[in-house]
């Protein structure tokens, strides 16, 4: 673990943009190689995470349950074509203790539809837990809050 | 509202569905009136919602605003979400707790059952203005619904001459009902919210429709948790046929004479983490999926563990929102309780499952829209409205729209 905090800070970041390049590049099969085996991820809604109700519109139990949610993505699930793009801001580590660094970040991801103009599909915010894994940094947990309890049509890519 | 509509139903009767009653405004503004407005029971919530004195939520019956609360003694009110005063909204918020409701435009005051307790200036202020003498609180309560309770689960209606909601279900649907609604008191486990492009009765559709899923949906078909050759049932309620429920029962990851016409039927595809598809029994008899339809707004959801009432709310003829509440009860384990939220990944606005509804949903809008004057031919296991021991059917869509038609004049 690196003690010098403007390191660590670069290591953070370049692990979250190479994660949403993976994600708007549509190589969502690399998606779980951001995560160690027995990761936690989940997307849920501000209004359930507040109120301290479980339920998340996503839930990945380990590297396992990211895979399925990738064959629900690339073989199983019906939708209709359309381009994401995530814009990522204010990325902060929060706190390192015990080998984990919390790191808090914006998020909004822009959705285009085939014939329709780009539009804030989801906002919110990554709560996250990250680990230091090999030579570089896995997430270990994250959590997307999302703002909007309302999802336009469908949540089909991971966030 | 009783315009006369430039329309006729097609000659075939309910085996033809024109597709005016998808997109004509005129058509909506119709149903607000009859099918929300008139002789139904909506769900409003469960009772876990507001579990405590003046606790209250805002939803909708159709497009029309509401509020449920809580009361003093213990019992619920609807109360509609519009001040007698000018017509404000009154309750800002989404949920939470209150004594009284204010309207803050000119802080006319409510209590919980929507009385109306006090009125700033009614005596004027200075010997100036002031309500006329003859103004009594008592004549502007705030419009309240005529309520139902059943095991938790709060219905309303605008026509306070509805029987009761038992003899409203009748004792068919009323024992589906009882199978999960058996006064076990109930766990929010949370909320989900989507906005469709598409009509409402596309999505009463989806789920009276039980011929689809073995088409459509390759996770359900593949894992073998709903599909057309297991053991199932189509039923509707004895009187109308507007409320149904599609019954079935899990069985294998194989091939069999009904797969060879599943196109996307995948035999070799294994989960990573199986346990998702792991259900416990928790009801009586063998059924492992029971998805009821009850007029005019609600969907109860069971398939395996995953427990859920959805919610359909109007917002146009061509745009509605499904709102979910996943729930468990009071007395799960946390091993049970997993489950539940384990197997919610199959259902909601990401679910494995209902991301093909919701796609497919605007998809029909989309194809079906600016066509008003073509028309659906639903055929499929005759042309009737008989109960079905099997799901290669669409009769309950048949009897839906028998009762539509009444409703609606067509």
């Amino acid at each position: 673990m690196t003690d010098d905090p403007r390191l660590l800070r670069y290591e953070v970041e370049e692990l979250f943009f190479a994660y949403v390049e993976c994600l708007d590049e549509g190589e969502v099969e690399r998606w779980p190689d951001f995560f160690t085996d027995d990761c936690l991820y989940k997307i849920i809604s501000r209004e359930n995470f507040e109120r301290g109700l479980p339920l998340g519109a996503m839930l990945c139990e380990g590297k396992g349950g990211l895979k399925d949610r990738v064959v629900s993505v690339t073989t199983t699930s019906v939708y209709h074509d359309r381009a994401l793009r995530h814009l990522l801001s204010n990325i902060r580590v929060k706190g390192v203790a015990n080998g984990v660094i919390d790191v808090q970040a914006n998020y909004a991801v822009l959705e285009t539809l085939t014939n329709e103009f780009t539009t804030v599909f989801n906002a919110g915010k990554y709560l996250d837990k990250l680990v230091r894994e090999g030579d570089g940094l896995k997430f270990k947990e994250k959590l997307c809050v999302f703002d909007s309890v309302m999802v336009p049509t469908s949540l089909i890519f991971p966030i | 509202m009783n315009e006369s509509l430039p329309y006729k139903w097609p000659e075939e009767g309910n085996s033809r569905i024109p597709y005016w009653v998808y997109s004509d405004p005129r058509v909506y503004e119709r149903e607000q009136e009859r099918v929300f407005g008139g002789a139904s029971y909506s769900f409003v919530a469960l009772e876990a919602d507001i579990p405590n004195p003046g606790d209250f939520k805002r939803t909708k019956i159709g497009d029309r605003p509401v509020v449920v609360v809580r009361d003093t003694d213990g019992g619920v009110n609807v109360l509609v979400n519009r001040c007698a005063h000018r017509g404000s909204r009154y309750c800002y918020r989404e949920h939470g707790n209150a004594k009284e409701f204010t309207c803050p435009y000119h802080q006319w005051t409510y209590d919980l059952t929507g009385a109306l307790i006090s009125v700033p200036f009614r005596r004027g202020v200075k010997k100036q203005g002031g309500m006329p003498d003859d103004f009594r609180l008592e004549d502007h309560h705030l419009e309240a619904l005529k309520c139902a309770l059943r095991g938790g689960v709060v219905f309303a209606s605008f026509d306070h001459t509805m029987p009761a909601f038992e003899d409203y279900l009748g004792p068919k649907m009323l024992g589906y009902f009882d199978r999960v609604f058996d006064g076990r008191e109930l766990s929010i486990l949370g909320y989900s919210r989507q906005r469709m492009r598409a009509n409402w009765k596309l999505m009463f559709e989806n789920l009276k429709d039980p011929y689809h899923a073995s088409l459509l949906h390759v996770f359900l078909v593949s894992f073998g948790l709903f599909r057309a050759d297991n053991p199932s049932q189509v039923q509707m309620d004895e009187k109308t046929g507007m409320h149904s429920v599609q019954v079935s029962r899990r069985g294998e990851q194989k091939a069999s004479e009904g797969t060879r016409e599943m196109r996307q039927f995948d035999q070799g595809l294994r989960l990573h983490n199986p346990e998702m598809l792991q259900p416990v029994p928790e009801f009586p008899g063998d059924a492992t999926v029971v998805m009821q339809t009850i007029w005019p707004n609600l969907i109860v959801q069971q398939q395996s563990n995953t427990l859920a009432m959805r919610q359909i709310q109007t917002l146009g003829p061509e745009v509605f929102e499904l709102h979910w509440t996943f729930f468990g009860y009071a007395d799960d384990d946390d091993g049970m309780t997993m489950r539940r939220l384990r197997q919610a990944n199959l259902m909601g606005p990401a679910g494995f499952v209902s991301i093909d509804d919701s796609e497919v949903m605007e998809a029909a809008q989309f194809g079906l829209g600016k066509y008003p004057d073509a028309e659906a031919v639903v055929e499929m296991g005759g042309r009737g409205v008989e109960d079905q021991d099997h799901m290669v059917t669409e009769s309950s869509i048949r009897a839906f729209y028998d009762h539509y038609r009444n409703v609606m004049g067509f």
